[in-house]
C-alpha cells in the first residue's frame, strides 16, 4: 500500500478537494484497496479522479461496498456516489474473445465524487461537464 | 485483476456453461430502478406459469430482494425452453430516503425503503457476479440510456462473457425512442416491447429461446 495519501486538509474550509489518482498509484492496490481509497476520499466529501478507470469487476465491487457503507437514516453523512466515465462506443471487445486478441481495452478516465455534492452536466463521448459543490 | 486470471476465469465460466448444458439456466433480469423489471418478469410468469413474481410499483426501489421463479417453460417453434428468471433490484450507485418523500412515503418508511433499497443492490450485484447465466437488460425507452450504471453494468455482464438480451421496455410511451438504446448499445440487439401492455411479447419469447436456449 502506498504512503499516506492525504498531504494537508483545507485550512479554510472554503474549498473542494481534487485527488487525481495515477494509473501507476493503483497499480500497487488490490481491487479492495482500490474500493477503500476510492471510497475513503469520497467519503471526506473529496472529488477522485482516477487516471485509469477500474475493472469491471471492481466497479461491481465498489457499488456493493458503496451500498453497504450507505447510511439512510443519516443521509447528511454519505447517501452514495456519483461516477462518471466516457461511455463506450462501437464493438465491444472486453470479452473473452477479445482478451485473447490481445485487445483488453484499458478503463478509461473515470470521476468519482459524493453523490450530495457532485452533478454531471453532460457526458458524450469525448466529454465530461460536472458541477461540484461544497456540502 | 490481471490478464492472465481474468482469461482464466473467463474460460473457466465458458467450460462450465458449455458442460452444464443441459442444466436449467438462472436468468437475470437487471437494469436501473423503474425500467419495469418486475412488470417483465410478472409478464413472463404469468403467460408461462400463471404465477406473479413480485408486486409492482410506480415508486422506485418496490423489488428490494432478488426474486426467482422457476421452472418457466417457454414453447417456440415447436421446441421448449426451460428457464429460472430472477427479479432483481434496480441497481444505482447512490440511495437518498428523501427521494421516496416525495411519493407521500412517512420518514420511516422512507429510511427503511432507503435500507433494504441498499441492500437489495448489494444483492443484485452479488448475484451477477455468482449466480446468473444469462442476462435480460431491462431499459425505460422513455429514459437516457448513457448513464453510468448501465454503462458499467453491461460492460459487467460483458466481462463475466453472459449472454445479454437488452429490451427497450414502455414503447407504449409516446416519449419512447428504441434507437436511442440502439445507440448506446451497438454491440447488442434491443429489443422493443410493453411489458405492461404486452406489446411485442412473441419477438421477446423468440429472442429468449434463441439466446438462452
Amino acid at each position: 500500500m502506498p504512503e499516506a495519501r492525504k498531504p494537508t486538509d483545507d485550512p479554510t474550509g472554503n474549498g473542494v478537494r481534487i485527488d487525481l489518482i495515477s494509473a501507476q498509484r493503483m497499480e500497487e492496490l488490490t481491487s479492495m484497496e482500490k474500493v477503500r481509497e476510492i471510497l475513503d476520499g469520497v467519503r471526506e466529501g473529496n472529488i477522485v479522479v482516477l487516471e485509469e478507470g477500474l475493472s469491471p469487476e471492481e466497479e461491481s465491487r465498489l457499488i456493493e461496498v458503496t451500498m453497504a457503507e450507505i447510511s439512510p437514516d443519516r443521509p447528511d453523512e454519505f447517501s452514495g456516489i456519483e461516477i462518471e466515465t466516457y461511455p463506450k462506443t462501437g464493438t465491444s471487445e472486453s470479452g473473452l474473445l477479445g482478451r485473447l486478441m490481445g485487445k483488453e481495452s484499458t478503463p478509461p478516465l473515470t470521476v468519482i465524487g459524493p453523490a450530495d455534492q457532485i452533478e454531471t452536466l453532460h457526458k458524450d463521448e469525448t466529454l465530461i461537464s460536472a458541477l461540484v459543490s461544497r456540502k | 485483476m490481471g490478464l492472465i486470471k481474468g482469461l482464466r476465469d473467463s474460460i473457466s465460466r465458458v467450460t462450465d456453461r458449455l458442460f452444464a448444458e443441459d442444466e436449467q439456466k438462472r436468468i437475470g433480469i437487471y437494469g436501473p430502478p423503474n425500467a419495469g423489471k418486475t412488470t417483465l418478469a410478472n409478464r413472463i410468469a404469468r403467460d408461462w406459469t400463471g404465477d406473479a413474481v413480485g408486486p409492482e410499483s410506480r415508486i422506485p426501489h418496490e423489488t428490494r430482494r432478488a426474486r426467482r421463479k422457476e421452472n418457466v417453460e417457454i414453447e417456440r417453434d415447436g421446441k421448449s425452453v426451460t428457464i429460472d428468471i430472477v427479479d432483481t433490484p434496480g441497481v444505482t450507485t447512490k440511495v437518498d430516503y428523501e427521494e421516496f418523500l416525495e411519493y407521500d412515503m412517512e420518514e420511516d418508511d422512507a429510511v427503511r425503503r432507503s435500507r433494504e433499497a441498499t441492500e437489495g443492490v448489494a444483492e443484485a450485484m452479488h448475484w451477477l457476479r455468482e449466480d446468473v447465466d444469462g442476462v435480460i437488460y431491462v431499459l425505460d425507452s422513455t429514459e437516457d440510456p448513457f448513464t453510468q450504471v448501465n454503462t458499467m453494468l453491461v460492460g459487467i455482464i460483458e466481462s463475466q462473457d453472459l449472454p445479454v438480451l437488452i429490451l427497450a421496455n414502455k414503447i407504449d410511451l409516446e416519449e419512447s425512442s428504441v434507437q436511442r438504446i440502439r445507440n448506446a448499445f451497438p454491440q447488442h440487439e434491443t429489443i422493443p416491447l410493453s411489458a405492461l401492455e404486452g406489446d411485442n411479447m412473441d419477438e421477446v419469447y423468440e429472442k429468449i429461446a434463441e439466446y438462452f436456449g
